[in-house]
């Protein structure tokens, strides 16, 4: 099986379509919809088969307030160039849904100032808390954990303090996040620039921790699965209640190479908790951003974690402190 | 039940990926990239250059040469020409070296046609003598007051003329008094467009109205104090998040305009921190009250006098910011000294220009 140990799988298996367990309900209101069909290219990266698909009552509102914010941020992104497709195409990076101005504070300010951003923003959030719900009952329904749920609500909690809690304990919807691609990435850059440098930060620190662990932790787990895949350890599951050689070599591995090794079970949860922790520590941190924390350099300073370098050049005086000038 | 197992040449579409990846690469500068470290080291204190581009940029200048000296001697020009309001105490023969150096620093094609009735040329009826002559006091008043940011080096009207009537660099407002009430599309403060003139990004395009174009606005967002409830430290402002993005937009362009990094200025953990800043953000701090000067007491002013064709799209004066003089280089020319040789026009003249209305 030597074609199998490659990281894209060379071999694919053609038969019937997996149709999954009979509903319990003989006619249920919501089936699971679509014939399914094998596609070469999905089967280089993972299952072949596609389809069928459970969309249920939950899913299709999810999908119908994603689609309605989705279509209030397109539609004003394509108003802000005069309704010209050629112009929203070229300019598509730079265009946004932008939040309203400081002076409208938490009020509901006029559909023209930042009235669609609110709205595009209760449709999204609707959108995900609804798909948030769909993975809960998804999982239960075949009698899963809920561990996926709760990794997503995680990531839901960063989202919501980024354009709802925080926002609502600064007192301005003007400090969200606007809708658009360069528009979110500037609006991050001038957010540390106002702040004081976010990297001083602890949360934001531990976010990154997490979220660099992730990656590692990710491609040291994803390389030793590969690695003993030649005696089968991609059944995971399996090895953890009954270990293989796959299983036994792996563990040897870590433990001969730095002493210690995560099991075939814990390594999972190793990889959960540093996903979940990203976000739910740089949630706390963007919370306490201007809430509590004005600064994050000066905060940095008054608790000795900003180390003083020697000097290279004169700095000069700020000029505003200087007798004579006009503050 | 049957099993088929499918295989496929994987040469096209890794072709297909490679062309995706040089696409995705085509925006990026050419290299070599040299960076001079200018800090303490580790600290990313550093100015990133790349040769090839600071080569053309040096190419492009084109320093005219010195006009022969005058004759200083003989009776003031006031005495033999009628309606010199700034140049009157020069001899003639300086005069008439001004009046040829002028030429061909801003109207080398045009001559002095540009800005006279050849005929008359006390005649003062076109716009561009009216503006020539307000040029000329800003000229001296930027030598003789903003010192702090110009030096010895100073200004001519080549610094930002280049041999161009009108400097190939100006701003105007963005802002649209005129715009009418639309229900979708708000871009606060006509953000949210790709435009050179604030390096790209998405922010503001018209940093410069607000911040730049007279009056003492709060340029400074970085926060001063480590919590919010700390109320015994100075600048106690709360800028808003879009303050913010405007300053941002205001430095990227200088940035651009001087063809620097941050850390020119900047120690970049603590931008607001002048204990950390290199010398040349006080200099850069002057730079930046001199346009404001500029565009409020001699630009903007301007505007009656200057026809329609010369006027921005919601019909104010052009303006000058950083990349006006600068056009690329941290030193505009490069440090060359050219007001050495024209010391007329380093003589403070305040005196008002009466201001016609364009004909």
């Amino acid at each position: 099986m030597a074609t199998y140990q490659n990281i894209f799988t060379r071999i694919q298996v053609r038969a019937h379509p997996e149709m999954g367990v009979p509903f319990r309900d003989p006619d249920p209101a919501w089936p699971r919809e679509g014939t399914p069909f094998f596609n070469y290219w999905a089967g280089r990266i993972g299952d072949a088969q596609i389809g069928p698909f459970y969309l249920g009552a939950i899913g299709l509102a999810s999908l119908a307030f994603g689609l309605f914010a989705v279509f209030i941020i397109g539609m004003n992104m394509l108003a802000s160039v005069n309704w010209n497709p050629i112009q929203f195409v070229r300019q598509l990076p730079w265009l946004a849904l932008e939040p309203p101005a400081a002076k409208y504070g938490l009020t509901i300010p006029p559909m023209s100032e930042g009235g669609w951003w609110l709205l595009a923003g209760f449709f999204l959030t609707m959108s995900i808390l609804l798909f948030w719900v769909r993975v809960y009952v998804n999982a239960r329904r075949l009698g899963m954990g809920s561990h996926v749920a709760w990794a997503f609500a995680s990531a839901i909690w960063l989202y919501l303090v980024l354009g709802f809690i925080r926002p609502i304990a600064m007192g301005s919807w003007s400090e969200a996040v606007p809708f658009g691609v360069f528009p979110h990435l500037d609006w991050t850059a001038a957010f540390s620039l106002r702040y004081g440098n976010l990297f001083y930060n602890p949360f934001h620190m531990l976010s990154i921790v997490f979220l660099y662990g992730s990656a590692l932790l990710f491609a040291m787990h994803g390389a030793t699965i590969l690695a003993v895949g030649r005696y089968g350890g991609e059944r995971e599951i399996e090895q953890i209640v009954d270990r293989g050689t796959a299983s036994e070599r792996a563990a040897l591995f870590w433990r001969w190479t730095m002493g210690f090794n995560a099991s075939m079970e814990s390594i999972h949860r190793w990889a959960w908790w540093f996903a979940v922790l990203c976000t739910l520590t740089g949630g706390i941190g963007i919370l306490l951003t201007g809430t509590v924390v004005d600064n994050w350099y000066l905060w940095g300073i008054k608790h000795g974690i900003v180390p003083s370098y020697p000097e290279v050049y004169v700095s000069p005086v700020d000029p505003l402190t200087l007798p004579g000038v006009a503050k | 039940m049957s099993i088929n197992l499918t295989q496929r040449n994987p040469v096209k579409p890794a072709l297909l990926l490679a062309v995706v990846f040089a696409v995705g690469l085509a925006g990026c500068e050419r290299p070599p990239q040299q960076a001079k470290q200018i800090g303490y080291r580790g600290l990313g204190m550093e100015q990133v250059t790349n040769p090839r581009t600071e080569k053309a940029k040096l190419a492009a200048i084109k320093i005219p040469e010195v006009q022969p000296a005058a004759d200083t001697g003989g009776p003031k020009a006031s005495t033999i020409y009628k309606s010199l309001k700034v140049l009157g105490d020069l001899s003639e023969g300086e005069l008439i070296r001004t009046m040829a150096a002028m030429t061909e620093w801003v109207s080398p094609e045009e001559g002095c046609a540009y800005c006279h009735n050849v005929e008359n040329l006390a005649d003062e009826s076109k716009y561009t003598h009216t503006v020539s002559r307000r040029m000329l006091q800003m000229t001296r008043h930027i030598n003789e007051t903003w010192k702090p940011h110009v030096g010895t080096a100073g200004v001519t009207c080549y610094t930002c003329h280049a041999g161009k009537p009108v400097p190939k660099n100006i701003w105007f407002s963005a802002k649209d008094p005129t715009a009418p009430w639309r229900m979708t599309g708000y871009t606060a403060g006509n953000q949210n467009r790709a435009n050179r003139n604030i390096g790209s990004t998405s922010m503001t395009a018209d940093p410069f109205t607000d911040l730049i174009g007279g009056g003492n606005t709060q340029i400074r967002i970085a926060s001063t104090r480590a919590l919010p409830l700390d109320t015994n430290v100075p600048g106690k402002t709360t800028p808003t998040i879009q303050d913010t993005e405007k300053t941002y937009a205001l430095m990227i362009h200088m940035s651009e305009s001087l063809g620097v990094n941050c850390t020119f200025c900047h120690n970049s953990r603590a931008f607001g921190s002048w204990t950390q800043s290199t010398p040349q953000r006080a200099t850069a701090w002057h730079g930046l009250r001199l346009v404001r000067d500029i565009n409020e007491a001699f630009l903007t002013p301007l505007k009656p006098v200057y026809p329609a064709n010369r006027l921005g799209p919601h019909g104010d004066a052009p303006k000058a910011f950083c990349s006006t003089c600068h056009q690329g280089l941290a030193k505009p020319l490069n440090g060359t000294q050219m007001l050495k040789d024209y010391l007329e026009l380093n003589r403070a003249s305040l005196a008002p220009v009466a201001l016609a209305p364009a004909k």
